[in-house]
């Protein structure tokens, strides 16, 4: 189990978290390579159908990250993503599957190191769950 | 439109449990607008489905399908080529599509993913209500508009009963006193007398009292 390394996808609001992993590369500050980030316009593209691909597909966490409450572009996008992701914790726990394997979290574009943290808070809090039940090779 | 919400995926994955490849089949009509039935929600059962037994370290195939309707037999009939590849097909329809796909494939062992529930309408974005109760003698014209029938508790006639306080229905807080409603809107038209007639007892036999009821129109039949 100490050589498990998580794989994570970010689902990430290019306005704001997206641009915070641009910062962070810019401050030269080391985040864990276990996530692997998707950039969307908006975390209010996310469907639900996508976070529950990515953990059907064998990713052991996956996190949506959009802008802070009230900042998004698009009035309310990260406030859905949010209800969104709701719904999947819901619907894993059904499954008897952890529902901290999804999270969704709100920064800026000015929080590079903030970006960095979150990376490391979901890459720790995965390596303590192990390896998602799903997975059954690696991807 | 009808209004359903889905079975647990509990349910579900007990019905389909020695299955190892099924049809998940979505139906573009009420399912689809009460977002309980059509592409995104077949996609996000067929995926959670697949979770579920991945889990379980059975692996099932899931093909994904969307009908224009399940209650008409000229649609059915489009899954007639791929219907019988399958150990059993899941429909996302309102309780008529897993009939008709059963009346039309009787080799086949279809489930219902969906738990009927009423005729109703979005009040809000992502929140249904009963509005019609499908009696089959519609008398809303005589309450302004607004059904006791499928409104009221207690589908009473004349109210409202000695349960409606402050609007609101003694089943519940959650619940408005439809005779409320009815009483105001007639007293802000002046039209309160007309409550003063008793309405007779409602005739049950054009609703499920009948039996099952069949509609035919001769103009139509071929």
């Amino acid at each position: 189990m100490d050589t498990f390394e998580p794989q994570i996808v970010a689902f990430c609001c290019k306005y704001c978290a997206y641009a915070a992993a641009d910062l962070a590369g810019s401050m030269r500050l080391a985040y864990p390579p276990n996530v692997k980030i998707v950039q969307l316009p908006c975390t209010g593209r996310v469907d639900i159908f996508h976070l529950l691909t990515a953990i059907e597909d064998g990713a052991d966490g996956v996190y949506v990250a959009g802008c802070l409450e009230g900042e998004c572009h698009f009035m309310k996008g990260n406030f859905r993503a949010r209800k969104k992701v709701e719904y999947v914790k819901k619907t894993l726990a059904e499954l008897g599957i952890e529902p901290e394997r999804v999270e969704m979290y709100n920064l800026s574009s000015a929080m590079g190191p903030r970006f960095a943290e979150i990376a490391q808070e979901m890459t720790d809090r995965i390596k303590e769950l192990g390896p998602s039940p799903v997975r059954t090779e690696t991807v | 439109m009808i209004i359903g919400d889905r079975k647990s995926l509990a349910e579900i994955l007990d019905m389909i449990k020695d299955c190892r490849n099924i049809l998940i089949t979505g139906c573009k009509g009420c399912v689809t607008v009460c977002n309980v039935g059509g592409l995104k929600e077949v996609q996000v059962l067929a995926s959670s489905l697949k979770i579920a037994r991945k889990k379980e370290g059975r692996p099932i195939t899931i093909e994904e399908n969307l009908l224009e309707r399940q209650c008409d037999p000229e649609y059915i009939a489009e899954v007639s080529d791929i219907i019988h590849n399958y150990d059993a097909v899941v429909s996302m329809a309102c309780g008529v599509g897993p009939q008709f796909l059963s009346e039309a494939y009787p080799k086949q062992k279809f489930f219902p993913a969906i738990n009927t529930k009423f005729f109703g309408g979005a009040t809000a974005h992502g929140i249904w209500e009963e509005r019609c109760a499908g009696c089959g003698s519609c008398v809303i014209h005589q309450y302004d508009g607004l059904c006791p029938i499928s409104r009221c508790s207690k589908s009473l006639m004349n109210g409202p009963c000695g349960g409606s306080a402050n609007g609101l229905c003694e089943i519940s807080r959650d619940v408005v006193c439809i005779w409320d409603m009815i009483v105001k809107k007639k007293m802000e038209q002046g039209r309160l007398d007309d409550l003063l007639a008793v309405a007779p007892a409602k005739d049950w036999s054009t609703s499920r009292d009948g039996g099952p009821r069949k509609s035919i129109r001769e103009e139509l039949t071929q």
